[in-house]
């Protein structure tokens, strides 16, 4: 027969400020863990969502960026004139060229300097997002020094808002309106038009292709095609994948930094819990002979208390998270270490963060309480009869 | 002696709990501790820099480049001692995973300004003869098993192609805080294998470094050089290696931030653990304090056992975590290899792990010190714990 849940839930309540701190320590410990994963994973579900499934990227190959790729005009001929290209909604083909180069611009709010991608599209290139849209201003026409620019940045940069310039590349850039991109890279990102910046910043060469398939399924007999040609020094990605490759390093680095310290924090916090189960067991140790005394078990008592200690840990778990889920209305802003580019994302909950921190939770409740418990078990009837 | 006495026994009546609370302060006061000495890491790079060398730019972004012709140039600039230039490599070895700076240098200039690199005459002289070679700190040599002799395959991603290399030289920092895991070498082959494969992009500079004779005119000389080169195709900004250092750090600055802000983080919760014990034992000892009332003594008296006795368990842990410490940042500067190039554990960090132990001590008293000093006598001895 079990020690009912309610005797046990009432030992938590009746030592209130022990409780709270105690949980206060796990919930801490969780915020953490919780926050970080949020990070990692709003890293990557905003560089998976910027590109498109049928989307096809080509850069030289061995570049790892847009930014350090380089396609001449020759090759991008070659690669434009493949068959399976779509075709879009005013009957041309959906390939755009594009330069892509970082330029050097203060932050708004401290004025510190940070690379920011800066790409040339053409009217297919835009046709190739759908999901950006202005939100502000218009469309940047074709042939001028005027561009557009993504959310994060113009809210981010100076000169980057509407109706202010930029200047580089000896020119002076208006800037006519504000795209949103949905949560994705491209928020980050300014676009002018792919010729005009080609001159600008005097380059022979792309940096990348972007096409659209009009069968996804021929991908790789495509890829094959570019990779195999001798005349072309060219890869072809997916798009999902290029985009989803660039958050790999800084996700990782993110993951593993705040494992590594949340799993040293609980140990702070499995410590309190320990001695907090302690202090519990030995000022019960009378109510735990009475309660062996009118014939509940050895397996009984270990179980109400390791039930106490996980219900700790629950707490802390649930107060954590809630802690964390706040967080979600933050946006970070910061470079990606792949790109050297200014990058923004959002902490983002999902439900594997909820099951892990709450795992982790009662994990951190079980270790804490598991020898205390242990140790309420073992005491004989008589001796914790005398105890009081 | 009565009264260190008295905080002696106490802090080792309950000694499980005490080992414990001790323990938890250890972990958090290293934990604080390794974090604060990752931040300094970070900074590693701004700290080594000199003030006599200044470093000159494309202006738009490092990922332009500038003419071979603008050294001459700057070398005319009044106040430049001298001047070199380093181009960004960005190979891989192997594999991606395998991340360490490469540049491609101009030896004769450049290693004389950087005296911190400390290499051996004959390894000097190998490495300015071989066109091919190439020289790696001390630590990158260790994390891949390099002889002086052996052949370094490179994959370029900005320079596309496989390029060797044949290592002439490992160099030593002069400091503790000097790079020791990059690898340098001659930026005329890079150079002349470029102008054979891509002839448009040839003859060009990433970056110029300048030494300058006297520190106090960095600014002047710096705009100088930027007037120099204003309305052309390429301008450039100068500015202190510190200050460009520093621009480095500043683009990562929101984790930095994050991860200074997470190591207070580890201080509150072994607060929250800390004013537990000491509310728990408090709480047991009650009638104790009422008695000791009864006695005589006031309630300052028992407020500064609980005080003493808080710090003293604080106090125990802190100073044995920060003995720990410098042990287990060894053992995570080996395990995380060239990540961080630089990780000592600096004099200020470890005033600040004492500082945070001092702080939970006295913290974690306030609220048990202020209700015993103040609880009746008469409350208190009929109270059971």
């Amino acid at each position: 027969m079990g020690i009912p849940l309610s005797y046990v839930l009432r030992n938590l309540a009746a030592r209130r400020l022990t409780t709270f701190l105690t949980a206060g320590g796990m919930a801490l410990v969780v915020y953490v863990f919780a926050t970080v994963l949020m990070l990692a994973a709003g890293l990557r579900a905003t560089l998976v969502a910027t590109g498109q499934p049928d989307n096809v990227v080509v850069i030289r190959r061995s570049a790892q960026t847009e930014v350090q790729s380089g396609i001449d005009r020759l090759q991008a001929g070659i690669v434009e004139s493949l068959p399976d290209i779509a075709t879009g909604s005013r009957g041309t083909r959906l390939v755009s060229r594009e330069p892509v180069v970082l330029i050097n611009l203060p932050k708004r709010e401290t004025g510190k300097p940070s690379n920011v991608t800066i790409r040339g599209v053409t009217e297919a290139g835009i046709e190739l997002r759908p999901q950006v849209r202005l939100v502000e201003g218009r469309m940047f026409r074709p042939g001028t020094a005027e561009v557009v620019t993504g959310r994060a940045i113009s809210g981010g940069f100076r000169g980057a808002g509407v109706g202010e310039t930029l200047r580089f590349a000896s020119r002076d850039w208006t800037v006519v309106g504000v795209f949103d991109a949905g949560r994705t890279a491209f928020d980050s990102e300014i676009w002018g038009d792919a010729e005009q910046l080609l001159q600008a910043f005097r380059r022979g060469a792309y940096s990348s292709l972007i096409f659209r398939l009009a069968d996804p399924g021929r991908f790789d007999a495509v890829k094959r095609e570019i990779e195999t040609d001798p005349r072309l020094t060219l890869e072809a990605k997916r798009e999902a994948r290029f985009y989803a490759d660039q958050s790999e390093t800084l996700a990782k680095f993110i993951s593993i930094l705040g494992t590594s310290i949340s799993v040293i924090f609980s140990i702070g916090a499995v410590i309190g819990a320990m001695i907090t189960m302690y202090a519990s067991v030995a000022s019960r140790t009378a109510e735990i002979g009475t309660l062996r005394a009118l014939g509940f078990s050895r397996g009984s008592v270990l179980a109400a208390f390791l039930v106490e200690a996980l219900a700790l840990g629950l707490l802390g778990g649930v107060l954590g998270l809630l802690a964390a889920s706040f967080m979600q209305v933050i946006t970070i802003s910061t470079t990606n270490f792949q790109t050297f580019a200014e990058l923004a994302f959002a902490f983002t909950l999902t439900p594997q963060i909820v099951l892990a921190s709450l795992g982790f939770s009662i994990a951190m409740g079980f270790v804490g309480g598991f020898l205390p418990a242990a140790r309420a078990a073992r005491l004989s009837i008589v001796d914790a009869l005398r105890a009081a | 002696m009565f009264f260190p006495l008295l905080v002696a026994r106490n802090a080792l009546r309950h000694k499980l709990r005490t080992l414990l609370t001790v323990v938890g302060i250890v972990v958090a006061i290293v934990a604080f501790g390794l974090l604060r000495t990752v931040v300094d890491a970070w900074y590693a790079g701004a700290n080594a820099s000199s003030s006599t060398r200044l470093v000159t730019r494309n202006a738009v972004s490092l990922v332009f480049p500038m003419p071979t012709s603008y050294a001459q140039k700057i070398r005319q600039v009044d106040g430049v001692a001298g001047v070199s230039w380093a181009n960004w490599f960005g190979g891989v070895y192997v594999t991606e995973r395998n991340f360490f700076p490469q540049f491609a240098i101009d030896p004769a200039t450049y290693l004389p300004m950087y005296p911190e690199f400390l290499l051996s005459d004959d390894e000097r002289k190998a490495f300015l003869t071989d066109r091919a070679g190439a020289i790696v700190g001390r630590k990158l040599a260790a994390e891949y098993g390099w002889k002086v002799g052996d052949t370094i395959p490179l994959r370029g991603t900005i320079f596309p192609g496989t390029w060797s290399f044949t290592l002439r030289g490992i160099y030593a920092g002069a400091e503790q805080s000097t790079d020791e895991s990059t690898m340098f070498f001659h930026w005329s082959y890079l150079n002349e294998t470029v102008k054979q494969r891509f002839p448009r992009r040839a003859d060009q500079i990433g970056v110029f470094i300048v030494g300058i004779r006297d520190p106090a005119r960095a600014a002047e000389v710096s705009a100088a050089i930027d007037a120099t080169f204003r309305n052309s195709l390429a301008e450039t900004l100068t500015e202190t290696e510190k200050a460009f250092q520093l621009g480095f750090i500043a683009m990562t600055e929101t984790i930095l931030l994050a991860i200074r802000a997470v190591s207070f983080v580890v201080i509150v919760i072994i607060m929250a653990v800390m004013a537990n014990t000491m509310a728990m034992t408090a709480r047991e000892r009650h009638a104790e304090y009422a008695t000791l009332k009864a006695l005589g003594f006031p309630g300052a008296f028992i407020a500064g056992l609980i005080a003493a006795e808080s710090l003293a368990i604080a106090l125990a842990g802190g100073l044995l975590g920060i003995a720990l410490t410098i042990p287990v940042a060894a053992v995570f500067a080996g395990a995380v290899g060239t990540l961080f190039p630089v990780f000592i554990v600096a004099e200020g960090t470890m005033l600040a792990q004492l500082a945070a132990a001092l702080t939970v001590g006295v913290v974690a008293a306030i609220v048990p010190a202020w209700h015993a000093s103040r609880v009746p006598i008469v409350e208190g001895l009929r109270a059971v714990a």
